[in-house]
């Protein structure tokens, strides 16, 4: 592929709004796609997600805002004067075309010559690991090989800018996480700027260089995998990135306290006084011995522990009855020395592990 | 008795009953389609083998050959057929179209009125168009009102009657598989058309008609096999000049009560019928090799 990284373009999104009659699917939304970036909208469903992509491929009319591709304005654009590369999430193959028919479809329609496109769709087949599939018709292959065609068609007229919604979700796991890292080490070779819709958050993690967690038709965070994993900016983007669970936390002066414990944290502390701590399972342990100058301790009893094959998942109750979760990797045998249930425990979460968040997104 | 062989024969058994009743339940149509169907048309197969002496006899074939009457019949029949299916496409296609491209509800609403005329027999809307077409029915009484001509003209009683009120009849034949088959038709492949640099008009022609042609053939082939029997309209809007094969065995049965004529006319017909609906399966059969259909 020709394609480089300069050839890439960034885009713009200022102060779109879409309503649906009283329900606003897009509020305000502002964002910046930098040039070659591959960034993830990710979200529940009816968070607003896929219809910011439909804004950006031009499906969806917003009643107002302004989207650049670079420095032009495409607002008003129609769709097919995009020239934006998009993957669907039922890939959109046309039945009545084979393989390499839908792959030559966007050559055809700019007149590229005959030689030429079919090289350029062989080589495009080539990318996406489906050389010599061309004569195939569409319902003879299989839903990976679908995808990769989608793919195939939607790199092959060179687009500099690529749209995905969800296309991995139609696939079974072991696929879905092989085609992950192809998407991504493709995203790397071709170098598009690349938008990318999931719901998936371990998805969004994998393959991402910037992640923006939308909901109610906001984006509630913009941040690289780790950041919002670490240090989510809600309650929101804790809960809907990976596993965790709330105390919450009252002001007591200078101190943070949680049930009986005041709490030790080298995180910086939100203003306000509706705060909770975040604790993800994994990150909190249990202790044997005393604990050490920068651990949290907290009492609980057991009240669960789940067999998850690779890990163990352990659910305590603190004394004012909220339940915590713990994470854990099973070794030989160290399954059956976990604590029972109705055993008390002593629960440590890192001082540098304690994140405490403000509980006013929350409330809108 | 070995654990695997347990129940092997009464398991055999239940399955052996459950074929039997199933056949038992469709026998009654079977026996229909044997009595109303099947043995007739032998009777109709053996009558057109037999002379006006009562013995056996390629006379009424011979006749067909011959007369060039006959001919001119077969003629008209195919060109009436041919004339009515394309109308049907072309009026029947965009009308599917549009009502495709309507929300549910009101596409329902449409598809309702596309009905509304089976609900009346096929007699009444043939005299219906009579009277509206004829010399001094409505449609020449509003045209001369309108001045969009001076004398009555004639619409009805040849070709251009015949033609309106086939068309009319046939539509709804052709316009609910095309409709069926654009419903079918994933908005997503217009969108990614879009997406790939397609015009609307491109989507169209490169996307949408070439999926939506297997309805649209479908559509056709039962609007033109229908027309090649077709007996009412014809016969009241045609006005005599315009004779069909059916209108033929008619007369056949009716004026010189040859049965033996009016049975190889429909023995005839039958044939072309069959040749062409076998022509129009290889050809559709052809194009799904191609990729024509899903």
């Amino acid at each position: 592929m020709i394609i480089t990284k300069q050839d890439a373009l960034p885009i713009s999104v200022r102060d779109v709004t879409k309503t649906y009659g009283d329900v606003f699917a897009l509020d305000d939304v502002s964002l910046e796609v930098e040039s070659g970036e591959f960034l993830t909208l990710l979200g529940p469903s009816g968070s607003g997600k896929t219809t910011l992509l439909m804004v950006l491929a031009g499906f969806t009319r917003p009643d107002r805002g302004s989207l650049k591709f670079g420095n032009d304005e495409v607002i008003r654009k129609p769709p097919h004067l995009r020239d934006v590369g998009m993957v669907f999430q039922n890939y959109a193959l046309f039945p009545h075309m084979t393989v390499a028919g839908n792959v030559g479809y966007p050559l055809r329609l700019r007149r590229v010559p005959k030689a030429e496109a079919a090289e350029r769709v062989e080589r495009a087949l080539e990318t996406v690991q489906l050389s010599g599939y061309g004569e195939r018709r569409i319902d003879q292959l299989s839903g990976g090989q679908k995808q990769r065609v989608a793919l195939a068609r939607a790199i092959v007229f060179e687009p500099r800018i690529l749209l995905m919604d969800e296309p991995l979700s139609a696939l079974d796991k072991k696929l879905r996480d092989r085609m992950q890292i192809e998407l991504r080490h493709l995203h790397e070779k071709l170098g598009m700027t690349t938008v990318y819709v999931t719901h998936d958050q371990r998805e969004a993690l994998t393959m991402s260089d910037r992640i923006a967690v939308v909901n109610f038709g906001r984006i509630m965070q913009l941040a690289t995998p780790q950041q919002l994993y670490d240090q989510p900016e809600n309650k929101f983007v804790a809960d809907f990135i990976g596993d965790s669970t709330f105390l919450d936390v009252e002001r007591d002066g200078e101190k943070l306290v949680a049930g009986t414990t005041v709490l030790k944290t080298t995180r910086p502390v939100p203003e306000g006084n509706n705060l909770s701590l975040m604790m993800r399972p994994e990150r909190v342990r249990l202790l044997e011995n005393a604990a050490s100058e920068d651990v949290n301790e907290f009492t609980a009893t057991v009240s669960e522990v789940v067999y998850q094959g690779e890990s163990f998942l352990l659910y305590a109750a603190l004394e004012n009855g909220t339940e915590m979760a713990v994470r854990g990797a099973i070794r030989s045998g160290s399954f059956t020395s976990l604590p029972k249930p109705g055993e008390t425990v002593r629960l440590g979460l890192d001082s540098a592990d304690t994140v405490i968040l403000s509980d006013r997104e929350q409330q809108l | 008795m070995t654990t695997t062989d347990m129940n092997a024969a009464g398991l055999k058994r239940d399955e052996r009953l459950e074929r039997l009743k199933l056949f038992g339940l469709s026998s009654p149509a079977i026996l229909l389609v044997l009595v109303i169907l099947v043995i007739p048309v032998g009777w109709l197969f053996y009558v057109s083998f037999i002379g006006a002496d009562g013995s056996f006899s390629l006379e009424n074939y011979e006749r067909m050959i011959k007369r060039k009457s006959y001919g001119r019949i077969f003629l008209t029949t195919f060109e009436v057929s041919l004339l009515t299916t394309g109308l049907c496409i072309l009026i029947g296609y965009p009308l599917a179209y549009f009502m495709s491209q309507l929300p549910n509800r009101i596409a329902n609403l449409c598809l309702i009125t596309v009905l509304l005329p089976f609900w009346t027999s096929l007699l009444v809307r043939t005299y219906a168009w009579l009277v509206l077409l004829q010399k001094n029915g409505l449609v020449n009484k509003w045209a001369i009102s309108l001045g969009l001509w001076d004398e009555p003209i004639k619409i009805v009683h040849n070709l251009n009657g015949t033609l309106i009120g086939m068309v009319h009849i046939m539509l709804p034949f052709l316009v609910l598989p095309t409709y069926g088959a654009m419903k079918a038709i994933d908005r997503d492949y217009l969108k990614a058309a879009a997406n790939m640099g397609a015009s609307p008009a491109r989507a169209f022609w490169t996307v949408f008609f070439p999926l939506s042609t297997p309805g649209l053939f479908a559509g056709a082939l039962m609007v033109f096999v229908l027309c090649l029997g077709f007996f009412v309209t014809p016969a009241v809007l045609g006005g005599g000049k315009v004779i069909m094969v059916s209108m033929k065995i008619v007369s056949n049965i009716e004026l010189f009560v040859n049965w033996g004529a009016a049975s190889a006319l429909g023995v005839v017909l039958l044939i072309l019928t069959v040749a062409v609906l076998w022509l129009a399966s290889r050809f559709l059969k052809l194009e799904q090799m191609t990729g024509g259909g899903h």
